[in-house]
Parts: C-alpha cells; sequence; structure tokens
C-alpha cells in the first residue's frame, strides 16, 4: 500500500542521542534513488511563526475547519483549512493574534466570509502557537528534473507557560505529471527506521503536547451516568460537571471575551438551578445553595439582558420601515453605557468572597455526596428509576399546563408553562444517556420545537417592556431625541407583531409534542424491561 | 487565461528561447503559467528537463482521447507547467486534417483553441511555442493565440515575413490575435541589425523596444537545461526577456494597424 504523502513524523526519540542530526539519514536513504539538492528560498520555505485559532467552545473544529495564523513582520495571514487542504486564505495587519478577536472584526475577505458565520457571536482565541522553521528539499531524476519534493517542519509549540518541540514532520510533495516518483518517495520513507505514519495533523500534535485537546469544553451537559448507578452519584456527578462548566467561563467573562462566556455561565446556573430543585432530594444537603445560586442567576441577568439588545441590534433596526437605522444610534450608545455599568456590577459579583465561597463549599458538598454513596445503609433509587420518575412527572405536568391554555389565556400561563418546558428538558438531557437515543431524539427535537415558539412569544414580551423601561431612564437621563423614540417605538410594535405570530403558532406546536402521539412516543421513552 | 504564441516561419530566430524565459517570467510574477511545446523537436522540453513524451501521441491530444490536463507536467518552477513535446506531433497536420473529415468538426484550424478551453480556470497564461512553417498547426496556433509574439531577426528579409504574417492574419474571419514582434538575435556589433532595428522601431508600430541580444549565455541554456531568466536572473540576457515581458504583459506595444484587404 501506498503511504500517504503528506503524513511521516520522525521519531521524537531518534537523534536525540546528540549523534547525527536524523533529517540527514532520511535525505542519504533518499539519495540512494534520486538527486537530493536543497531548494533554498523555495515557496513556503524559511522561518515559521503561527497560532492556531478557534472560539472557546471549538465552533471551527466541529465544523472539520482549522484556522491558522501565520505571523508574518508586522502583518500576517489568515489560512483556513479542511483536512489540510486550503479552503480560503487572507492578509491581516495589525491583529495580535495573542489576544482574542471577535470574528465579525476581522477584515473583509473570504476567511471572514467562511468563519463568520460559524463563530459569531464568539470570539477567536489562541488554542497553540509554534514556531519553528521548513526546510525544502528537492528529488531529482536522472536528467536532474525535480520530480519531487521533501518538505521538513521542525517546529516547537508554546502554550501559556511551556514549551514543547514537536517531532519533525515529513512531507512528500509531488510535481504534477510525476505521481509514480511521490509514491517512490514516501515508500522510501516509510522504510527508514525512526520514521512513521503521523497519526494526527500538526494542529491535533501541538494540542496534545500541550495536554489539549479539540472539544475539551462543552456547554452541553456531558454526565458520565449509568442507569445503576446510585440515584445521589449521579445527580452529584452531573452537578459536579455543570460546576466545571460554570467555573471554566468565569475568566471569559471576566476578560469580556465575548458574549457567550455570561451566556454558558447563566445556562449552567439555570441547570444547577433545576437539578437542585427537581433531584436535589436525593443529595444529603443542598442547604442554602438554591438560594446562592438565584442570587448568581440575578447577578448576571441585567448584563446578559443588555447583551441580548446589543446582540439584536443590527437586526431590529433592519426591520424599521417608518424610521432610520441612524435614528437609533442614541439608543445604541444609551445600551453600551448601561452594560459598561452593569457589568463592573456583575464583575465586582464574580470576584466576591461570596461568589468563591458558594463554588468551593459546592464542590466540597457534592464530592461529598458522590462518595459517601458507597457507605449508605439504605439503598436508595438508581439513577434510572430517578430518571423515569422525575421526567415522567414533569411531561405530566406539561402537558396538563398547555392542555389548559386557551386563546384567552393570560401571558402569565404561557410563561409559566415555557419554566416547565425548561426544567423538562434540564431532565432529559440530565439522563440523556439513559434513553433510547432515536425516541429521545425525536422527543427533544419536538420540545424545543414548543420551547422555541414560546421563548419568541416571552422574549417579545420581555423585549418590549424593557425597552419601554429603557426609554423611560433616557428620558431621565436627557439622552433620548424624539426620532430615537419614535424608532424605539416602531421596533416594540414589530415585537409585538412577532409575538403574536408566536402566540398564533402554539396550539400547533403544543399538540405535536404532547398530544396523542407524542404522549405515546414519551411513555415509549419511559418504558423500561421488567426485570 | 491569455494565450501567447511564439510563432515566425522560420526556424532558429529564438522562438523557442522567448517562449521559455517569458513564461518563466509570467510563472516567476506569479501567474499560473503553461507552456505547450509544439514543435515536435522538443527543445523547449529539453530545456525543462522533461521528456518530450505524451502517452498516446499527439493523436490522443488531437482526438481528445487523452485530456490536455493529463499530459502536463510541472516544471521545478513555481506556477510552471509545461505541455511536452511528442515527435509524433510532426504529423500534427494530417492529425488536424483528418478531424476535418468527421462531419461533426468543420473547423481544423480551431481545434488547438478548443482544446486549450478546458484549462481556462487552471492557468492565467499560456504560451505555445510552435515549429517554424506554414502549416494547420500555425493557423490553429494562430486562432487559438490572443497575442502573437513574432521574434525578428533584423533583416529585410524577415520584416517581409511579418508583412506577410500580418497580411495573413487580417484575412481571419472574426477573432484576430494581435501581432507584438520583437527583435531577437541582435548583435549590435553588425551596423545592418542596428540600422534596421532603429527604421523598424522609428516607423512600424507593433514591435517591442527592447531586443533580445545575441549572447552567449542565452546559447547556455542548453547545457544549463533552464531558463536563462532562472539560472543567470542578474545577467543582460535576463535583463532584456525581463523588460520584454514587462512590455507584453502590460500591452505597452502599440498596436500595428492591420492592412486594408
Amino acid at each position: 500500500m501506498t503511504p500517504d504523502l503528506r503524513g511521516f513524523e520522525l521519531d521524537a526519540d531518534t537523534g536525540n542521542d546528540g549523534a547525527r542530526d536524523p533529517v540527514a539519514a532520511v535525505l542519504d536513504a533518499l539519495g540512494q534513488a534520486f538527486g537530493v539538492v536543497a531548494e533554498p528560498g523555495a515557496p513556503g520555505s524559511g522561518p515559521r511563526r503561527y497560532t492556531w485559532l478557534d472560539t472557546f467552545d471549538w465552533r471551527l473544529n466541529h465544523a472539520g475547519l482549522v484556522l491558522e495564523y501565520e505571523h508574518k513582520g508586522r502583518g500576517g495571514r489568515l489560512l483556513l483549512t479542511r483536512d489540510g487542504t486550503p479552503q480560503a486564505e487572507q492578509p491581516v495587519t495589525g491583529w495580535r493574534s495573542g489576544r482574542p478577536r471577535l470574528a465579525a472584526d476581522l477584515p473583509a475577505g473570504p476567511v471572514k466570509d467562511q468563519v463568520l458565520k460559524l463563530a459569531s457571536p464568539r470570539a477567536l482565541l489562541p488554542m497553540a502557537s509554534a514556531a519553528g522553521a521548513v526546510s525544502v528539499t528537492r528529488l531529482l531524476n536522472a536528467d536532474g528534473k525535480t520530480v519531487a519534493r521533501l518538505i521538513v517542519n521542525r517546529e516547537t509549540v508554546t502554550g501559556a507557560d511551556q514549551a514543547v518541540p514537536l517531532p519533525a514532520r515529513l512531507t512528500i510533495a509531488e510535481v504534477r505529471g510525476y505521481p509514480g516518483q511521490a509514491r517512490r518517495a514516501a515508500r522510501l520513507l516509510a522504510a527508514i527506521p525512526g520514521v512513521s505514519a503521523a497519526q494526527q495533523s500538526t494542529f491535533a500534535a501541538a494540542l496534545y503536547a500541550l495536554g489539549r485537546h479539540p472539544n475539551d469544553y462543552s456547554n452541553g451537559v456531558t454526565t458520565d451516568i449509568t442507569a445503576q448507578m446510585p440515584a445521589s452519584v449521579a445527580v452529584a456527578t452531573l452537578l459536579l460537571g455543570l460546576l466545571d462548566t460554570l467555573e471554566q467561563n468565569v475568566d471569559g467573562v471576566l476578560r469580556d471575551i465575548d458574549t457567550e462566556f455570561l451566556h454558558d455561565l447563566r445556562v449552567a446556573v439555570r441547570r444547577t438551578r433545576a437539578a437542585i430543585k427537581l433531584l436535589g432530594d436525593v443529595l444529603p444537603e443542598t442547604g442554602p445553595y438554591a438560594a446562592e445560586f438565584r442570587w448568581l442567576g440575578d447577578l448576571t441577568t441585567p448584563t446578559r439582558d443588555l447583551d441580548v439588545q446589543l446582540l439584536d441590534f443590527d437586526a431590529m433596526a433592519a426591520q424599521l420601515v417608518a424610521a432610520s437605522p441612524a435614528d437609533l444610534e442614541p439608543f445604541r450608545v444609551f445600551l453600551a453605557r448601561r452594560r459598561t455599568r452593569e457589568f463592573r456590577r456583575l464583575a465586582a459579583g464574580l470576584r466576591s468572597a461570596r461568589f468563591r465561597a458558594l463554588t468551593q463549599h459546592w464542590r466540597k458538598v457534592l464530592l461529598e455526596a458522590r462518595d459517601a454513596a458507597g457507605t449508605a445503609r439504605r439503598r436508595g433509587p438508581t439513577a434510572d428509576e430517578l430518571a423515569v420518575s422525575r421526567t415522567g412527572k414533569m411531561f405530566r405536568r406539561v402537558a396538563a399546563l398547555g392542555s389548559a391554555i386557551t386563546a384567552d389565556s393570560a401571558p402569565e400561563s404561557l410563561h409559566n408553562l415555557r419554566k416547565r418546558c425548561k426544567e423538562l428538558r434540564y431532565v432529559l438531557e440530565f439522563f440523556a444517556p439513559l434513553h433510547d437515543p432515536v425516541i429521545y431524539r425525536k422527543v427533544v427535537g419536538d420540545l424545543k420545537q414548543l420551547q422555541d415558539c414560546l421563548g419568541e412569544f416571552q422574549d417579545s414580551e420581555v423585549q418590549r417592556h424593557e425597552i419601554r423601561a429603557l426609554a423611560d431612564a433616557m428620558l431621565t437621563e436627557r439622552a433620548a431625541p424624539a426620532a430615537t423614540l419614535l424608532a424605539m417605538g416602531e421596533i416594540v410594535a414589530n415585537l409585538a407583531h412577532g409575538q403574536a405570530e408566536a402566540r398564533a403558532e402554539f396550539a400547533q406546536r403544543f399538540t405535536a409534542f404532547a398530544g396523542p402521539a407524542g404522549q405515546q412516543r414519551f411513555r415509549a421513552l419511559l418504558a423500561r424491561p421488567v426485570s | 487565461m491569455k494565450i501567447y504564441a511564439t510563432y515566425n516561419i522560420k526556424g532558429g530566430v529564438g522562438k523557442t528561447t522567448a517562449a521559455v524565459n517569458l513564461a518563466y517570467l509570467s510563472a516567476a510574477d506569479g501567474y499560473r503559467t503553461l507552456l505547450w511545446d509544439l514543435d515536435p523537436q522538443g527543445a523547449a522540453s529539453f530545456l525543462f528537463r522533461i521528456k518530450p513524451r505524451v502517452k498516446g501521441g499527439g493523436k490522443a491530444l488531437i482526438r481528445g482521447t487523452k485530456a490536455l490536463d493529463d499530459a502536463i507536467k510541472g516544471t521545478d518552477f513555481d506556477h510552471l507547467d509545461l505541455l511536452p513535446a511528442d515527435f509524433t506531433y510532426r504529423n500534427m497536420d494530417l492529425l488536424l486534417d483528418a478531424r476535418s473529415q468527421k462531419p461533426t468538426d468543420k473547423k481544423p484550424t480551431r481545434r488547438i483553441a478548443q482544446l486549450l478551453r478546458p484549462l481556462a480556470g487552471e492557468y492565467d497564461n499560456v504560451f505555445l511555442d510552435c515549429p517554424p512553417s506554414i502549416s494547420l498547426v500555425s493557423e490553429n496556433v494562430m486562432h487559438a493565440a490572443d497575442v502573437l509574439l513574432v521574434p525578428l531577426i533584423p533583416t529585410t528579409l524577415s520584416v517581409r515575413t511579418l508583412d506577410q504574417l500580418t497580411e495573413f492574419v487580417a484575412g481571419f474571419d472574426g477573432r484576430q490575435p494581435q501581432i507584438r514582434a520583437f527583435f531577437s538575435m541582435v548583435d549590435r556589433r553588425k551596423r545592418l541589425h542596428q540600422d534596421i532595428t532603429a527604421k523598424l522601431l522609428a516607423e512600424r508600430p507593433g514591435v517591442a523596444a527592447t531586443p533580445i541580444p545575441a549572447l552567449s549565455l542565452i546559447e547556455r541554456m542548453s547545457v544549463e537545461r533552464a531558463p536563462v531568466t532562472a539560472f543567470a536572473p542578474r545577467s543582460q540576457a535576463a535583463q532584456a526577456f525581463r523588460a520584454l515581458w514587462d512590455e507584453v504583459n502590460t500591452d505597452k506595444i502599440a498596436a500595428a494597424p492591420m492592412p486594408s484587404l
């Protein structure tokens, strides 16, 4: 079999005995079949320094893409690849790649075009950096014609406080029209002791060297629970996972890197509160933590609400018909100023002793609960028993509340249903590994559509109230020109329109989820074989 | 994709030398460049150390059983590929003519243009290095080319040849290539060369201001087997080709008026 031309590496320990440069041995071996001539100044050769970028939650990686920033003098170049194949590149000037940068703030170009949709509203963060040199050697036939090239990359990867040399990477580059010669060179390379097929991309190798791996962060519920695990252990485990997520986002929130750190932190808090409320009774002690997490959730709300207003701002402005988007600018300035103020309060809260105490003590409580389960005298429920009973209870509650909603029901009844749907969704997600995956996907899919509809209804309502309150505040601060207030009025009208549409859609969404077919599906989801 | 062809009815006037060096400079400037060595002698292929052989020969290319794309070889230089010569190209006239017997192909003079069309997305510039003669092959080349680059040795006879060629192209229906001549193998010590060069430049548009001198370094290309612009980029010869390429590439050569027929 012909080895992949792209992937060879020199074993890390080859040549470490201080003897000969291991690359020289490679050149000797290739020299048996080819003329071997160094090609200084070949395109792509010379010193190289680059940084890999992705969002905190690895959005580019999830899409199979790798984004590399190559440092070149004062400027640089962004290169986007998929499986090592270039997809787009563009020059970038005046960017210190060590600092996060919002995808939206990249200069216009083909990389931005591909990255923006995937990454927004997240920032691009440096995931790893590497520096080294690339050398190119021409492999010649008997006529002295270059029929292939050997490319050697020698790099050291740098993280926050460490520098790790990567194994030298060898690549055979094919010259058009000479595929056989490239394969021959690759076969010779593969036979050299100390040379092996590279198992992973340079980026993956760099992350591995730093002790990281792609997807080491996810904002999903990633608990490692099993059906027969004691329920207390399962709940403590999933709460520990949520605490990890919460803590992972604190630094990004405090550095105000992008809005999604706070969003993910809030989701972790909401999930924690739901778990304490719905499942906390299986833990020996949840004490004051429900109230403390409520405090944390409330602490984060004002900033998040303003983030949402600012994130939606351009889309809202684009919907204006009577007013001009420019009329809204004072509103944007007002929102930004208010956000700065609210963010200071949030940051102070996250740096407070109260927050530190909450996370530290909560972790201690959860670890104790997880580790004490084996010593309990009385056998409690299993994780699966808890999943079936609580998920069933939540579903019945949602079905009853939703069935009681009519065209005349007050908005509060829909808000209440939305909260219960959120709790049901969390409980489903907590115990996802215990359910049949096919039925689970369908149930969650229908629930999600119902939640989207309820979310649209309630978010529109909340946003309308907020804009009214902000308009009052702007008037008080004398920051509200008449044109701005009129434009804000038009936005409120648009929101009311969207809310009415969501209201009209509700019955259909609810029936899909909790109608006869939905109920049957739910029963199937919770059915367990009789032991 | 812009197609240049170096053409002259006479042999030994510097067609291949010009094609090889101009193609190299085009590639060095970042243009994706293809050089098609149409001369069965394969001098351009030799200069790039590429075997003058195409699988299936000219027949397969002209018939289309082998795509041009599959026969292309990478040279040692970035952005520069070569479609090698093949000894069977000596029969290309016959092959092109044979196609005209087919009821589906009534235009044997457009076959090379047709074959090059699929490469439009792949290359910015194509250079055709033609064999000397007036034949169906050269007529094909003239129909395919956007610019005919005509090397002229400064003699009275070669000026006459240029006139004949200009007149011939003027008779084409529809699209006609631009004709851009340049002096080649100029010996500055020869009075005749100096006189003809000066006179023609003064009197005749469509002639490049840059002459390519007759220099032994250019002859050395066959020993080095590389363009002089690559192995001696600072030499007088390389600089002359660079100046000529700049004139050609930026279309600084004033167009000659087409004779009225």
